[in-house]
């Protein structure tokens, strides 16, 4: 087609349009509103995945990590009422050697212990989560330092009582003052500061397997140290009843070499813990393969996206009927014109590319503007949000976990999705254009030039 | 003597399921170019019918219509349209002009349609204003056709009729909703441009109309009755 018959077309088909000009902007909102949805409900559920994403690659895509778990109730407790026994369960440090010495594709092998204890100094106290650990935590757990250094390998082989503390435990019980060599008393035991770590978002739950970590109220020490000092009982008094859990490690972090050994390896080590039989009658430990939780959240996502845009293009779909509908309106309306242009030598396929063009400029200015409004659905949102914390979660009802679920969510725009909505509302136009199109062509010319 | 259109044993039925309406049963006729024919007849007695297969608006059931040397009797719907556009001017009764273009626009409508689709240029736009002044509209060529009068819209069909300069003008009773004087007006053109070389063939019901032109072709139930070509006293 000529360039300059496609303009022609193109004035004639606006022409057309701005002879009814609400009419025409009514059909084009349905168009609007349908690229908008498209285009928004991609971008929410893009950037739910994008946070799935970000939380497994923070827990890294190279690292294997085995959990102790506490093993369901019926393993532990079987007479009723004895409440007193002691439970023991979890990694243990033959399960760290084993891992240790057999495991070839790593480049570290990581133990960490946890426990929640009361921390003192002075008079103020908090509880806390000590964690012995090596120098390798840090950086595996992204801390980074505002004061002094991180345990060393010295400090693991020399026994040191050196501790480092995180940025709310040091506000929480140092308040203005430095901690950084003043001395903090964990569990009864005393340890001297070597170094605050700076604030850290805490890391959400992955799977059912790692709870979320909130990193800020932390003790840390050389695992070796807390070793000697704790033993592996801790006891917990509670309304009246006492527990005793055993255990030694919490957890063992794998760093793999190679990112296509990370998943052959996680069932080599699953293989290789099974081995023991008390784990195999405890089930008391849990494989995380942030890689494989990685391969959930891509597919998770596409799921998401085809669920989100499918629900959108439904309204592109209801869109594409109001213009078919207001085009074969048009087409009775217009018969005369039809019949006109007809009889001074219109084909039927110019009949055709008149009213196609229509419902192609129709959806096509629609679609832009759909495609702009979408451009601001992350700002929309903002204001949603704020709308919705100020005014609906104020009143006091409604789920805190869901409250904190949407007020986490950041719309991401993904960007093939404006071509994608945008060709998708012109080839609804086109399709819906179609039979109207047709229709017209098809009357004939001598009835139309009748018609009244 | 050159023909610029002959019809030969036309026939031209409609089948309505129950009955087959035949409104033209075999009608032969010939126009030489320069001619200028007034066909007459009673209502419904296939003026319309004869004169849509002529403009190629319409196909005949059988028979042959020769326009410009070829048959184009059974020709397909892109070359009808083709002929309406280059060799046919069509003037109706209601001057069936678009409503929402002016009146130059009008004219300017058939040259959509050229084969090719040539752009629209100075000059093509030029010589609309030209046949819109030759048909005395110079000062209402931006007006739409509800701002203009019956005799006014009629002028405008005409100057449209002529833009892609057919050999044949065709006109169904161009006059039929007019006043004497605009008619005498609309008449005038039509004879000025018959003396120019144009073909022009016309339904009336108006004696005095059809004196205007070179002959009369009668009709009765589909089938012409009779001609003559006595002239104007
Ligand atoms: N589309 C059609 N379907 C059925 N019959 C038709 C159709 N068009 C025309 N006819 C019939 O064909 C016959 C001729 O009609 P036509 O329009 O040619 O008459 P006419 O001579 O132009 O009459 P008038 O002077 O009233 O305009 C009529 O009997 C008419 O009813
Ligand atoms: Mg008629």
């Amino acid at each position: 087609m000529h360039l300059s018959r496609l303009i022609r077309t193109i004035q004639l088909a606006l022409k057309s349009l701005m002879l009814h000009k609400l009419r025409s902007g009514l059909t084009m909102l349905g168009i609007v509103f349908g690229v908008f949805s498209v285009i928004a409900m991609l971008a929410i559920g893009e950037g739910a995945s994008q946070q799935a994403q970000d939380q497994v690659l923070e827990l890294g895509a190279m690292n294997i990590i085995i959990r102790s778990i506490k093993p369901p109730e019926d393993t532990g407790q079987s007479g009723g009422g004895n409440r007193s026994r002691v439970l023991s369960y979890g990694l243990k440090w033959t399960d760290f050697h084993l891992l240790d010495k057999t495991i070839k594709t790593k480049s570290k092998a990581i133990p960490v212990r946890e426990i929640v204890q009361e921390a003192r100094h002075l008079h103020r106290s908090l509880n806390v989560r000590l964690v012995g650990c090596t120098p390798e935590y840090m950086e595996v757990n992204h801390l980074e330092l505002s004061q002094g250094r991180f345990l060393t390998d010295e400090d693991q082989q020399q026994l040191t009582n050196y501790a480092v503390i995180a940025h709310e435990t040091a506000q929480e019980l140092y308040g203005i003052e430095d901690p950084v060599g003043s001395s903090i008393l964990v569990g009864g035991a005393s340890y001297q500061i070597i170094g605050v770590t700076r604030p850290r978002t805490a890391s959400a739950a992955v799977g059912g397997s790692l709870s979320g970590q909130d990193y800020n109220k932390d003790v840390y020490v050389p695992l070796e140290t807390l070793r000697s000092r704790m033993k592996d009982l801790v006891i917990r008094v509670s309304a009246g009843s006492f527990s005793a859990e055993e255990f030694q490690l919490n957890q063992i972090t794998l760093l793999i070499k190679k990112r296509e050994d990370v998943i052959p390896t996680s069932d080599v080590v699953r293989e290789s813990l099974l081995l023991d039989p008390d784990h195999v009658q405890k089930k008391d430990f849990a494989v995380v393969v942030p890689l494989e939780l990685l391969k959930q959240a891509d597919q998770l996502r596409w799921i998401f996206n085809i669920v989100l845009g499918s629900i959108a293009a439904i309204s592109l779909v209801v869109g594409g009927i109001g213009i078919m509908n207001i085009m074969l309106a048009s087409v009775t309306e217009r018969t005369r014109e039809i019949g006109i242009r007809r009889a001074l030598g219109a084909r039927q396929i110019d009949i055709i590319q008149q009213f196609l063009m229509e419902t192609v400029v129709l959806s096509g200015i629609g679609g832009i503007v759909g495609v702009l409004l979408g451009l601001s659905t992350p700002y929309a949102f903002l204001g949603i949000q704020w709308f919705v914390e100020a005014f609906v979660l104020e009143a006091g009802s409604g789920d805190s976990e869901l409250a904190r679920i949407f007020s986490d969510m950041k719309p991401q725009i993904a960007y093939w999705s404006l071509p994608v909505a945008f060709g998708i509302s012109v080839f609804i136009g086109i399709v819906s254009g179609l039979y109207p199109a047709f229709a017209a062509a098809k009357l004939d010319p001598i009835e139309a030039l009748r018609h009244e | 003597m050159k023909l610029a259109a002959s019809l030969h044993d036309l026939h031209k039925y409609y089948d309505l399921g129950s009955v087959v309406v035949k409104a033209l049963r075999g009608v032969s006729a010939e126009f030489p170019k320069g001619d200028f024919v007034a066909i007459m007849g009673s209502s419904g007695s296939g003026k319309s019918t004869m004169l849509n297969v002529l403009g190629g608006l319409d196909r005949a059931t059988h028979g042959d219509y020769v326009l410009g040397g070829h048959n184009v009797a059974q020709l397909g719907d892109d070359d009808l349209s083709r002929i309406r556009n280059q060799m046919i001017g069509f003037i109706f009764q209601s001057y069936n002009l678009i409503p929402q273009y002016t009146a130059l626009e009008n004219i300017e409508v058939p040259l959509h349609y050229r084969p090719g689709y040539p752009a629209i240029g100075e000059a093509e736009r030029n010589r609309c204003i030209d046949l819109g002044e030759m048909v005395g509209l110079g000062d209402r060529l931006d007006h739409r056709p509800y701002q203009l009068s019956g005799g006014q819209q009629q002028r405008v069909a005409i100057a449209r009729a002529l833009v892609n300069d057919p050999e044949i003008i065709l006109a169904d009773e161009p006059t039929g909703n007019l006043d004497s004087a605009t008619e005498e007006e609309i008449m005038a053109i039509l004879d000025r441009l018959n003396r120019q070389g144009r073909t022009i063939i016309m339904v009336t019901h108006e004696p005095e109309v059809s004196m205007r032109a070179k002959r009369r072709i009668h009709m009765k139930d589909g089938l012409i009755e009779r001609e003559d070509n006595a002239t104007a006293t």
